[in-house]
Formats: C-alpha cells, sequence, structure tokens
C-alpha cells in the first residue's frame, strides 16, 4: 500500500477533496472538535503565541546585557523579563509543544486509530492549557512576577512583591493539561493499537512519548501540589516553607525538582522521538538498534526520577545525598548517549537526505550531544560548586532545549507539514532558516560557558565590564536566531495558500500515517489497517548485521 | 514499511449507541476507560504524595510538637467521619453492583445514599473546621496555641488544613460526578451492557475514601496512646 | 593584573588548580566525543548521500557487541568522572582544623562579615593569604549564595540555618564577590570583593582596626543580656544544660535521637528551644526569635564554640576566645563526623 521508494513529486489537481480541514467550516467546528488533529492544530497556534512572547522577553533580556550597566529596564523589571521568560517558555511552550502538536496530530494515525482514546478530554486540556496561559497573560500584563520560574522559598512565598499567586494559579492549571495529555497517550498506546501492532513494531515516536507521559502522569502533580502550598502559604500566611515558623526553604527545592528535573525530559524525549523519525525517513534505512533506542527511552524515564538533587548540591543537603545523586546524573546520561550512537549507526550506509527535516536532525543530535556532554561536567559535584547558577548551566540548558528540542520540533513540523496542511514548504527558504538558526544558535550560547567558567552569575542584571565582549557576541547570536524563527513563521503560514499541493507521501517514508492522504480526513482510516510487519523497513532484501 | 492488509477488522457497533465511534468494540472502549481512571488516581496518588511528604519530613523534625498538635482535634468527629466514608464505599459498590445487573431503583438508591453520606463528611468537616476558628488554631495572624511549640504546630496546622482542604475538594468533585451519574440513571442508562462511568466513578470514589483512611491516623491519631 | 576580555578566571585557592584540571579533563573528552559523532555524520553524510530518489540502501540492524560497547565506555568515563568530582567535593566539605573564623551574614542585598576578633566588614572581605579560612554563614531574609569564582567555590546561605565554608587563598589580590542565588531586586548589586593579603599586612589591617570586641565576646555579652545564664549554669540551679564543653559533643535529645551539637544546633536551640529537647530537661526555654539579630545568633554561636576552648572560669562563665588561633572543633561537618570530647565539663 505504501511505496517504499518515494513517487516523484507531481503536482496533483486541485479538486476538492473532503479532509480533517475542510470537512466542516466555522468556528465553532473549531473550538469544539474532538478530532485529535484539529486540537494539535489549535496547540499549535496558542504554542506559536507564547513562544514568541517569551522569545520577546528573551529579546528585551539580551539588549539589557549588551552593556554591564543595566540601563535599559530597571532591575524590577528585569527580573520578571527573565523569569516570565522562563515561566512562558517551560510551562508554555518547551512542555506542551511536541506531545501536544505532533503527539496528538500523530499517535492515533502513528497506531491506525481514529483518535486517541478520550477526545473530550483531549480537546478539555486544551482549554485548561489556555485557561492557565489566560492567567499567567494577566499577571504579565500587570507586572508580572519577578521570583525566576523556580520561585524559590521564602522569597516566592514572603518576599516578593508581584503577582506570584496568579501565576502560580496559571502554571497549576496548565499542568492539568500535562496531566490530561500523557493520560490520553497512555491509555491510547495500551489499548488502540491497530491489530498486529505489538509493542516492537510500534514507531520510536511513539515509544518516546509513551516514556514522556509515563513522566507526565507521574510527576506534574508533585509540582502542583507544591504551587499549592506555595500559593496556601503565602495567601494565607501558612508556614511550610517559611523558616520563621521553622519549615524548610530547602523543602520546597526539593519537592520542586522533584518534578521540575524529568520535567526537562518531557521536553527532551519526545523530540527524540522525532529524530528517530527523521533520521530513519531521511536516510531510507531501518534504525540501528530498535530495541536499545525503545528501552533508553523506559531508562531515561526512570532515572530522571532519581536525579532532582543535582540541582542542590551547594544548598546544604548532606554530602553523601550529594554523592548519591552525582552518580544517578551519570547514569542517566547513558542511554542519550545510546540514542546518539544509535542515530549515528542509522546513517551507516543510507541513503543520506539533505532536506530540512534531516537538516535540522543533523543540529538536534551535535548539539544535544554538546549539551548533554556539559550535563557531565555539571553531574561531578566538585566542578559543579563553581558552575552552578551562573551562565555554565544558563548555556547548558538552552544546548539541550533550544539546539535539542527545538531543532527537533522545527524538523518534525518541516517533516509532516504535507500530512498536517497538504502543502510542500519552500525547501529553500527552508534551508536558510535551518542554517541561521544553526549559526545564530551557536553564537548565542556558546559564549555563555565561557562567561560561566568565568564565574557570571545567573539572572545578573547588571555585570562586571569585563564580561561585556562575550555577552555582546552572545546578543548579537540572538538577533540573528530571532531572525531564524520569524522566517518560518512566515514562509509556513504562506505556504498553507500558496505551497505546492503534497502528496500521501512525499518523503517516500514507512508508517502508517503516510498510508493516508494529504491532509487526511477526520476518521483517519476508512477501514482500521492491520499490521504484520516492523517499522522502517526500507529494505525488504537481507539484512546485514554488523560485527 | 509495516505491512498493511486492506484489513477485514469490521468497525461496526455493538448495535449499541454506546459505543463511541474511535473505538473499535466496547471491550475496547471499556478497558480504555477503566485504564484511564486508573492512570489517573496514580496521579492523584502523586498529588496527594507531595503533601504526605511535607507532613513526614516535618513530624519526624517535630515530633512531640506535631503530637501535642494532634492532640487538638477532635477524635470523635474524626473517628465518626471515617466510619461515614467506609460505609459510603460500601453504598457506592452496590451502586455499581446495581448497575452492572441494570436495577435503575437500586442504582438511583445507593448512589444517593453515597451522595448523603459524602455530605455527611463535608458537614462534620465544616463543623471541626468552624470549632479551629474559634479556638485559633487557623495559621496566620489569629494563630494561638498554648504551649511551648507554637512554632511546629502552625505547621502541624496548615498541614491540617491543605491536606483535610484537598480531601474535601475531592469529594465535593465525586458528589458531583454521582449526582451526574444519578440524572443518567434515571433514564435508565446503565445496565449490564454499559455501566463503566459507575464502574470508573466508584474507582475515584474508593480512592478518596482510601486517602482519607491515611490522613485520619496521620492526624488525628499521634500520639494518643501517650495520654 | 586584569585583562579587559579575559576567558578564564584567575586560580587563587587550593582547590582551584583541582577544580580546574577536572574541568580540562571534562572538554577534552566533549570534544572527543563531540568530534567522534559530528565528523562520524559527516562522512556519512557525504559518503552515503542520496544519488538518486528511488535508490534504495541495505539494511543494517544492529549490533549487540557495539549496543554494550557504547554502553559500557561512557559509562566507566563517567565514573571517572564522578569519583574525581567527588574528591574534590570532599574536601571541599573538611576544613582544616587551623582555619580562621569570620560570621557572615547575607541580607537583602549585601554581605556583613565578623572576624573572630571582631573586626567588621560589609561587602569586602580582608583574608590571609596562605592561610585557612572558614565561614559561618546565615542570612536574615531570603536565601543567597556567597560565590568567589577565583576561588571556585559556591555556598547558599540560608535563613534559619547555618551554613559554612572554607577556602585558602593561594594569590594575593582582589576577587570578585557575588551573589549567586537570585534574591530579589538588587540581586546584582550584591556583590562585593575578597581581598587576599599578605599574612602581615592582613594582621597589621587587623590591628588597626577601631577595636572593636571578637565574636565570642559580643557573645559573652549578648548572653548576659538576655539573661540565658540564669538557666545555662553549671550547678545545681541549672534548669538547662550546661553549654561549658558542649560544642561539638553529642547530645542525647528527650525523644531518643542523639545529635552533634553543631552550629545550627546551637542556632536552633535559641529560636526554636523545643525542637530538639536535651533528655532529662524540661521544654521550658523561651524562643529569642525576633529579640536577636542574625549577627547576634552568630556571635552567640561563636561564644558557645569559645566555651569549648578555654577551661571555664570561677564565675561559671568562660572567657572569651583570644586572637590567637587555637584549636578549632570539627563541629561543622554532618553529624557522622565526630569529634572527642576535650573538655570534662559535665553537662
Amino acid at each position: 500500500m505504501s511505496a517504499v521508494t518515494a513517487p516523484p513529486a507531481v503536482d496533483l489537481p486541485a479538486e476538492p477533496r473532503v479532509n480533517y480541514l475542510n470537512s466542516t467550516y466555522g468556528l465553532k467546528s473549531w473550538l469544539l472538535t474532538r478530532d485529535h488533529k484539529r486540537i494539535a492544530l489549535l496547540y499549535l497556534a496558542s504554542v506559536t503565541v507564547f513562544f514568541f512572547l517569551g522569545g520577546l522577553f528573551a529579546v528585551l533580556i539580551r539588549l539589557e546585557l549588551l552593556t554591564p550597566a543595566g540601563d535599559l529596564v530597571q532591575s524590577e523589571t528585569y527580573n520578571k523579563l527573565f523569569t516570565m521568560h522562563g515561566v512562558v517558555m517551560v510551562f508554555f511552550f518547551l512542555i506542551p509543544a511536541i506531545p501536544a502538536v505532533l503527539g496528538n496530530f500523530l499517535i492515533p494515525m502513528m497506531i491506525g486509530a481514529k483518535d486517541l482514546a478520550f477526545p473530550r478530554l483531549n480537546l478539555l486540556s486544551w482549554y485548561i492549557y489556555v485557561g492557565g496561559g489566560l492567567f499567567t497573560l494577566w499577571s504579565i500584563v500587570h507586572g508580572g512576577v519577578d521570583t525566576g520560574w523556580t520561585f524559590y522559598t521564602p522569597y516566592s512565598t514572603t518576599y516578593s512583591n508581584s503577582h506570584v499567586i496568579v501565576t502560580a494559579v496559571g502554571i497549576f492549571i496548565t499542568g492539568f493539561s500535562s496531566i490530561l495529555t500523557g493520560l490520553n497517550f497512555i491509555v491510547t498506546i495500551h489499548t488502540m493499537r491497530a491489530p498486529g501492532l505489538t509493542w516492537f513494531r510500534l514507531p520510536l515516536f511513539v515509544w518516546s512519548h509513551y516514556a514522556t507521559s509515563l513522566i507526565m502522569v507521574l510527576g506534574t502533580p508533585v509540582i502542583a501540589v507544591t504551587i499549592l502550598m506555595v500559593g496556601v502559604e503565602r495567601l494565607f500566611h501558612l508556614g511550610i516553607f517559611d523558616p520563621r515558623l521553622g519549615g524548610d526553604p530547602i523543602l520546597f527545592q526539593h519537592l520542586f525538582w522533584f518534578y521540575s528535573h524529568p520535567a526537562v525530559y518531557i521536553m527532551v524525549l519526545p523530540a527524540m522521538g522525532v529524530v528517530s523519525e527523521l533520521v530513519t525517513t531521511f536516510s531510507r534505512k531501518n534504525i540501528f538498534g530498535y530495541k536499545f533506542v525503545a528501552f533508553s527511552s523506559m531508562a531515561i524515564a526512570v532515572l530522571s526520577f532519581l536525579v532532582w538533587g543535582h540541582h542542590m548540591f551547594v544548598s546544604g543537603q548532606s554530602v553523601y545525598a550529594g554523592l548519591i545523586f552525582s552518580i544517578l546524573s551519570f547514569l542517566v546520561a547513558i542511554p542519550s548517549a545510546v540514542k546518539v550512537f544509535n542515530w549515528t549507526a542509522t546513517m551507516y550506509k543510507g541513503s543520506i537526505s539533505y532536506r530540512t527535516p534531516m537538516l535540522y536532525a543533523f543540529g538536534f543530535i551535535g548539539l544535544f550531544t554538546i549539551g548533554g556532554l556539559t550535563g557531565m561536567f555539571l553531574a561531578a559535584i566538585g566542578l559543579d560548586v563553581h558552575v552552578h547558577d551562573t551562565y555554565f548551566i544558563v548555556a547548558h540548558f538552552h544546548y539541550i532545549m533550544v539546539g535539542g528540542t527545538i531543532m527537533a520540533y522545527m524538523g518534525g513540523i518541516h517533516y509532516w507539514w504535507p500530512k498536517i496542511s497538504g502543502k510542500l514548504y519552500p525547501e529553500g527558504w527552508a534551508r536558510f532558516s535551518a542554517l541561521v538558526i544553526f549559526v545564530g544558535f551557536n553564537l548565542t550560547f556558546f559564549p555563555q560557558f565561557i562567561l560561566g567558567y568565568l564565574g557570571m552569575p545567573r539572572r545578573y542584571h547588571a555585570y562586571p565590564e569585563e564580561f561585556q565582549v562575550l555577552n555582546v557576541m552572545s546578543s548579537a547570536g540572538a538577533s540573528i536566531l530571532g531572525v531564524g524563527y520569524v522566517v518560518p513563521l512566515i514562509y509556513l503560514i504562506w505556504s498553507m495558500r500558496y505551497g505546492k499541493a503534497a502528496s500521501a507521501n512525499p518523503w517516500g517514508s514507512t508508517g502508517l500515517e503516510w498510508d493516508t492522504p494529504s491532509p487526511p480526513p477526520t476518521e483517519n482510516f476508512a477501514v482500521t489497517p492491520v499490521v504484520t510487519g516492523d517499522p522502517y523497513q526500507y529494505s525488504p532484501e537481507e539484512v546485514e548485521v554488523v560485527g | 514499511m509495516a505491512d498493511t492488509a486492506a484489513s477485514a477488522a469490521p468497525t461496526g457497533h455493538a448495535g449499541s449507541r454506546d459505543l463511541q465511534h474511535h473505538f473499535d468494540s466496547m471491550e475496547q472502549q471499556r478497558d480504555a476507560s477503566s485504564l484511564g481512571m486508573w492512570v489517573f488516581l496514580v496521579t492523584e496518588i502523586l498529588f496527594f504524595g507531595g503533601l504526605f511528604l511535607a507532613y513526614t519530613v516535618y513530624r519526624s523534625r517535630y515530633p512531640l510538637a506535631f503530637a501535642e498538635a494532634s492532640r487538638h482535634l477532635d477524635i470523635t468527629l474524626g473517628t465518626f467521619n471515617t466510619a461515614v466514608l467506609i460505609i459510603s464505599s460500601l453504598t457506592m459498590a452496590l451502586a455499581v453492583y446495581s448497575a452492572a445487573l441494570g436495577r435503575r431503583k437500586a442504582i438511583i438508591l445507593f448512589l444517593l445514599a453515597t451522595m448523603a453520606l459524602g455530605g455527611t463528611f463535608l458537614g462534620v468537616k465544616a463543623v471541626e473546621y468552624t470549632h479551629k476558628f474559634h479556638d485559633h488554631l487557623v495559621p496566620g495572624a489569629g494563630f494561638r496555641f498554648p504551649g511551648p511549640d507554637a512554632r511546629p504546630a502552625e505547621i502541624f496546622f496548615s498541614l491540617y488544613f491543605t491536606m483535610t482542604g484537598l480531601h474535601a475538594a475531592h469529594m465535593i468533585i465525586g458528589i458531583g460526578l454521582l449526582t451526574v451519574l444519578v440524572l443518567q440513571a434515571r433514564k435508565g442508562r446503565y445496565g449490564p451492557g454499559y455501566y463503566t462511568p459507575v464502574e470508573v466513578s466508584g474507582l475515584y470514589w474508593h480512592f478518596v475514601d482510601i486517602v482519607w483512611i491515611f490522613l485520619f491516623p496521620l492526624l488525628y491519631l499521634i500520639g494518643r496512646h501517650l495520654h | 593584573m586584569r585583562e579587559t576580555f579575559p576567558l578564564f578566571p584567575q586560580e587563587a585557592s587550593t582547590l582551584a588548580p583541582r577544580v580546574d584540571a577536572l574541568y580540562f579533563y571534562l572538554i577534552a573528552v566533549t570534544i572527543f566525543f563531540s568530534l567522534l559523532i559530528a565528523l562520524s555524520i559527516l562522512y556519512f553524510a557525504i559518503k552515503y548521500r542520496r544519488r538518486s530518489e528511488s535508490e534504495l540502501p541495505h539494511g543494517v540492524e544492529g549490533s549487540l557487541k557495539l549496543e554494550i560497547a557504547w554502553s559500557v565506555i561512557p559509562l566507566l568515563i563517567t565514573f571517572s568522572f564522578f569519583i574525581w568530582g567527588a574528591s574534590i567535593f570532599f574536601a571541599m566539605n573538611r576544613p582544616p582544623s587551623d582555619a580562621i573564623e569570620i560570621s557572615v551574614v547575607a541580607k537583602q542585598w549585601m554581605w556583613k562579615f565578623q572576624h573572630a576578633d571582631g573586626q567588621r566588614e560589609i561587602n569586602e572581605l580582608h583574608v590571609p593569604l596562605g592561610q585557612a579560612v572558614k565561614l559561618t554563614m546565615a542570612s536574615e531574609d531570603v536565601i543567597h549564595s556567597f560565590y568567589v569564582p577565583a576561588f571556585r567555590m559556591k555556598r547558599d546561605v540560608l535563613p534559619g540555618k547555618v551554613a559554612t565554608y572554607w577556602f585558602e587563598a593561594t594569590r594575593p589580590g582582589r576577587y570578585h564577590l557575588f551573589c549567586a542565588e537570585y534574591c530579589g531586586t538588587k540581586h546584582s548589586g550584591m556583590i562585593g570583593w575578597v581581598e587576599v593579603m599578605d599574612p602581615v599586612d592582613f594582621q597589621s589591617w587587623l590591628a588597626g582596626g577601631t577595636g572593636s570586641e571578637s565574636l565570642a565576646s559580643a557573645g559573652a555579652k549578648l548572653f548576659a543580656q538576655h539573661a540565658c545564664n540564669t538557666c545555662h549554669r553549671p550547678d545545681s540551679l541549672a534548669r538547662g544544660p550546661n553549654l561549658e564543653g558542649l560544642f561539638g559533643k553529642k547530645v542525647q535529645l528527650q525523644d531518643g535521637r542523639t545529635i552533634v551539637a553543631d552550629e545550627s544546633y546551637i542556632r536552633e536551640s535559641i529560636v526554636m528551644p523545643n525542637a530538639k529537647t536535651v533528655a532529662g530537661f524540661q521544654p521550658i526555654m523561651p524562643t529569642f526569635q525576633g529579640l536577636i539579630s542574625e549577627e547576634g545568633l552568630l556571635q552567640l554561636v561563636a561564644y558557645v564554640k569559645s566555651l569549648s576552648k578555654a577551661a571555664p572560669s570561677p564565675e561559671g562563665v568562660a572567657p572569651p576566645l583570644s586572637k590567637s588561633r587555637g584549636q578549632t572543633p570539627q563541629g561543622s561537618a554532618p553529624a557522622s563526623v565526630q569529634e572527642p570530647p576535650r573538655s570534662e565539663a559535665k553537662k
């Protein structure tokens, strides 16, 4: 049914064909939809808005940091800018983006189902996301929050004069969106796989989203209740973290990081799932070490819950606790390394295409490797003491979040764009943007490693003069990076109207989602497919086993 | 690619209007609903878990203060409430049983009984909260605790109100769920072929009950044996 | 001394070269693996580039040997990182016994220092070269973090708890001090300097101070002012534990636990006395929270420490700590590290 080789790109006739985009019209049909694909687009619109809002804050931050003195905005404003940048990017972009946009759209299709297990819950989770977002936007408009996205007590409970409670409520609400999405994915993957689709025939995108969903479901409630305690303490002057009552601010840190460390794997595991799809398609080869890649996602999910204390090496937890968290943090890096090696090996003797999604996959692998290896610096507890709370940390997590997750997100959006929109994006502009993003990104964040080791602390509005040259480099890079993100926004929207029509399978990819027309009909499959073979079977003939 | 055959899998409904269009069979739908509720309950365990962790940390740090503060809770009302909830779990289980047998009157009766017991629980909690307010044991500016351990006692009461408050909120949601079930049961919606909503609501109700079974001894029964 | 465009911080403490050595090792391994991956990808991408739309490569399924190799080898390498990092961390947490003591109070948005002999400073800390320095730190409000990049050391300073850290400076000079935990509006203004001086210069600097009294004698004054000796006395009228020789010893509590009397315990016992009632005593000590400042608390801690160094005087109150550096008990380590009691004073 699906072609193993790509059919030549043909301009399809502009016949009207009923698909999920045009089957019903009107605002109500979108706002009350139960179709996972439409819900994915609702999410796409909202996460994009939040991405550019968070990006705007980043622009202002980097503008301020062009000069050593705090002269663009006041200190309080600056503190609000970095807080809101973190809150918006973490909770309203990075956590939902790939799962709620690409996961929602693709998981039912990848398993041969007509929708997720709970379509109404899916819509509800979008509304919850928007509701939480509105609370946070209210807070931003009324002056924002200045606690840092980490809300450490007692500053957040007792000393801050900003809209802590409203923002906390916004994040609390949005957390339920995450929980419901994870719940939906888990149940769907367990109960709605097409006949013949055993666990080890699932695409790796599904495995990684399953692992992500486990984290979402187990971790998010803990931050919810932690935020609840912060809000309750602040509002009713209860004493849970207040040292003046004998409370312990470090307890807050333990509870906060118990979620927020696994949260970073919520952000990166789906990206890894995307990369597995990109590398196989654009090498036109089966993934090297399927089971290892699948299990590495699960190992990451489990280990991610055991390392939270590495954010607290200098906070006063016991030396021995620190050592345990240190060794576990090294352990959690190994499954990620396994993935990187397997992706690289997948390219061996493949047929490598340089289409834009693959360029983003290359970028991901390179930058995630650097970001992940700099994590080793931080897990080495004696070294972390020096670089903790400096720009070294900032550089580390941006390499993973931006150089990793956002690159994979862009790669995934481009890869599945024909399926989602029925149109092809303009390849030339897309490659140009990918390159601009890569260059801009490295120029922005590499100098920050150097700044961090020099000792420049993070969250600093003003800094000593000798740090200026590196800061200017970083800000220059940020301006380039910004361009790299704006251009795709323009051409993707443009392509929805004016792009070339896409065939069902423009990349010649395996995968059930490519068995449907582009864009697919509302019910995805007229009849439930039956699966009889493994994924990524590009080469039906005999297969070489290495070494 | 994973080879697909033009499939012979029928997507016909099992003759039931209860089968949602995206499921292939009633069995699949039931499995999904049931698994969904279990996953949700796991999230609830983690949700309450954060509070239990905070409780554990502070109790191990201030054991005597916690015991002293615990003695200010009304053990009679607490025990009564525990019995009320356990009975309500019984009536809920009977409601699920009746739904599986399609006995409309019994379903409604048992659901209403569960709701009444839940309401009783909440009423008693309201009485307890009022007492605490009058005794100046609500944390905040008006908190007055007799004895040398006022500060850890305030932590105890902060946790008491947060944990029982969160539990009560879950009870209120539970009663709301049961209200919907009663309205649906009146229309004869539930029978042997389809009673999943009653079943999963039962799971939720039992879970809320179990949380109380943990809360009660941890809050009300610390150090009682010392007196 | 400072270039306008430094790329690497100065090394000014005994631990800095160790930290830097680990850093360079990590950089080397990072460069190795990054290049390995990047060059492999580059090579494969070029050698195996798609030459026609219909080409179909061989399958290459997998290799258990490779998977094991590239799991185990990185694991072993990470063990080396762990062990090296852990060894440095142990050293960071074991102040030498001859360290001089300085108390640090952090508050929004300044650093207040007080030397053992009483000399006070704000935002600028003078220390001698080649001498271990131990900081005893507390915060008056939110969490701050004491960070000197040139020493490669950092420690969060908490409200309600005492934090300790130590360093030994190896280069004279003036080094940045930063607050490294976000603490509000002027977080980036909560900065200062650590001035490392030649020991002789340091002594004359100390002597040239305005003759303020030592930490311990200020603490003794507070002790008398708040009538602590009403209950904490060595005779039969005592209603509280005797504090002489207490510091650094094990204490049995009423609830059965045994803890070590370190700085945190002393401080906690003043502000929250019934959290850890000593076995055999009634929980009747009133709290002094709000009545004594963080600085005062650290002075009282220093005073109680001093009671473990000198023989008790006839009045039952030990004399203040003298300027010469005597033995300092290692009371700041976690409870599992024990220092045998050196005085015979009854508890």
